[in-house]
């Protein structure tokens, strides 16, 4: 039968993640779980003066796809903007999984990109943090 | 009838299994068994503690009453209504007989036992629990038999309390005369777990429930289906259970009370025919078991439940029973050989069809995707029991699940799958 969902980049990265461990302290710091199997997946990330991704981690615990997904997220938006973070399209990382994924399967790879998003969203923006510290300062 | 040839009880129980108990003759009876889900893949369903398939004569059942007396119940004064009324009804009467409830009129239609206990929870609850009062649950309840109750004592101020499970998956026992107090005012527990299996021992806590004044309720969703269920001898007050887990299909369940428990309770919901008159200024009720049961009820499917009673009856839940803890016995024997995999639970003679397991390296959802490749339907995550899981420390367990249809074959190859699957793995 075809098994081309656990090919081998799927089952390298399951074996051996990339970016795996926690950034403290962070600059945005986000967790969930996806309630349907109970992965959890948390993703740390710091950003440079520029407002790019300069450091990314993630830790977590979930099925093959969930955890591939959270290696190869975190590995493509290092040195991005946090706008680009934040509109960071699903299809792109679909497309790094590169594998096909039933619907149910969709959720476990979407969820590191959920986990992403709500971190980069909710994070203040960084220039009216500025604006506020100089004011504070003044 | 085979009682005085004096065999040991396991070998006699094996030995009339293999001999009275024609699986493929039941196989027949099931259409989705005769399927392929992917071209030259037979299914292997191992999932129906999730949900059941239905034999041919259930849904023949329901089209049936479709194609030919399609009428309301309860309302019309034609042959078509008449006849669906008496389908309707005669179905009550025969559940009845099922889980050997006194009266007929203590079945209550709902969707499900999920429904059967919202039910409860708001009509008794709202009606009998005050400040202060104990609800005693147990940790391996599913999902249905917690959040109503929690919903309930957030409204009333009252307590929820849980019986803890030993590692085994058993009932703690010993901590029941603790939890057990003059506070309680009702213990709802399962009769069988939906992930270790465990056969709770349900005449002893329903005795121990009395015996502090406190009402029982029973979740036997995951018991009706597999074994011969008798309210009175439980003694239990309330009990509710799912159609669609016993052959029968979705969209039903029951809801047994002992009926003065019933007539004293206030309706769920209001509606059509669970009134008696209706003014302007308030309406009486009607009697049971149509008090609960507001609006047009699921008709087909109580006809379709009432032909899986027959069905099941027919071949004998005893006889059920045996085909299954026979197949429990083969699986747990079989899946042991698996490295790395672990079953929870008790030993295969306390135990329902139900093997909810772990495997080193691989996770739940990995599994049952890479069993799907080969036909075999399990369920992978917390099955509805999220306390359950956090305290044995699993996000999931993957859980194959057998019925009256389940062979050796299939074991077999759930067996050689998982062999396959960790191979994929590299393990």
């Amino acid at each position: 039968m075809d098994e081309s969902i656990y090919r081998e980049q799927i089952i390298d990265l399951y074996e051996h993640p990339l970016n795996y461990g926690k950034l403290e302290p962070a600059d945005f710091s986000y967790e969930e779980d996806n309630p349907l199997c109970g992965d959890v997946v948390r993703i740390d990330v710091r950003l440079d003066e520029n407002n790019r991704v300069a450091e990314v981690a993630w830790s977590g615990d979930g099925c093959a796809i969930s955890q591939a997904s959270a290696s190869l997220l975190t590995e493509e938006i290092k040195g991005m903007t946090l706008d680009e973070v934040r509109a960071f399209p699903k299809e792109r990382l679909l497309e790094l999984i590169g594998v096909p994924l039933s619907m149910a399967r969709v959720k476990c790879a979407l969820l590191s990109l959920k986990v992403l998003k709500a971190g980069a969203y909710g994070m203040p923006d960084p220039e009216i943090l500025r604006k506020q510290t100089n004011q504070t300062e003044e | 009838m085979y009682g005085f040839f004096l065999v040991p009880a396991d070998f006699f129980g094996i030995f009339w299994v293999m001999t009275m108990f024609d699986v493929d003759k039941i196989r027949a009876d099931f259409p989705v068994l005769q399927e392929e889900v992917y071209p030259g893949v037979p299914l292997v369903y191992l999932d129906s503690a999730a949900s059941s398939q239905k034999p041919l004569v259930v849904i023949e059942a329901m089209n049936e009453y479709y194609r030919r007396y399609n009428a309301n119940v309860h309302r019309g004064i034609h042959r078509l209504s008449e006849e669906a009324t008496n389908a309707y009804e005669g179905a009550r009467e025969r559940i009845a007989r099922f889980i050997n409830a006194a009266e007929s009129c203590e079945i209550i239609y709902v969707r499900n036992a999920t429904e059967g206990f919202n039910l409860v929870a708001y009509s008794w609850g709202r009606a009998n629990i005050k400040p202060g009062d104990e609800i005693l649950l147990t940790e391996m309840e599913h999902h249905a038999n917690i959040v109503p109750w929690q919903l309930l004592v957030q409204e009333k101020g009252a307590v929820l309390r849980y019986v803890p499970f030993n590692e085994d998956g058993t009932l703690d026992l010993s901590s029941l005369s603790e939890l057990l107090t003059e506070r309680t005012r009702l213990f709802s527990f399962t009769a069988v777990s939906n992930v270790f299996g465990t056969i709770n021992p349900v005449k002893q806590l329903v005795d121990a429930a009395h015996a502090v004044g406190a009402l029982v309720m029973v979740d036997a969703a995951q018991a009706v289906p597999h074994m011969a269920v008798d309210v009175q001898a439980w003694d239990c007050d309330f009990m509710a259970f799912s159609s669609h887990k016993m052959c029968g299909p979705t969209g039903i369940g029951v809801l047994y009370g002992k009926r003065e428990l019933l007539e004293a309770m206030p309706p769920f919901m209001g509606g059509g025919d669970m009134i008696r008159r209706v003014r302007l200024d308030g309406s009486t009720w009607n009697d049971l078991p149509w008090k609960f049961e507001a609006g047009t009820p699921s008709i087909a499917e109580a006809i379709g439940l009432g032909t899986a009673v027959d069905y099941l009856t027919n071949l004998g839940m005893d006889n059920i029973h045996a085909h299954e803890q026979f197949i429990t016995n083969y699986a747990l024997e079989a899946l042991s050989e698996v490295p790395g995999l672990k079953v929870y639970g008790p030993p295969a003679n306390q135990k329902a069809g139900v093997a909810a397991f772990t495997l080193k390296g691989l996770h739940p959802h990995d599994i049952s995707e890479l069993l799907d490749k080969d036909g075999i339907a399990i369920r992978a995550g917390h099955h509805c029991a999220m306390p359950l899981h956090h305290k044995l420390g699993l996000a999931a367990t993957a859980r194959a699940s057998f019925y009256l249809h389940t062979t050796t074959q299939e074991i077999d190859k759930l067996v050689i799958s998982l062999h396959r699957a960790r191979k994929i793995f590299r393990l």
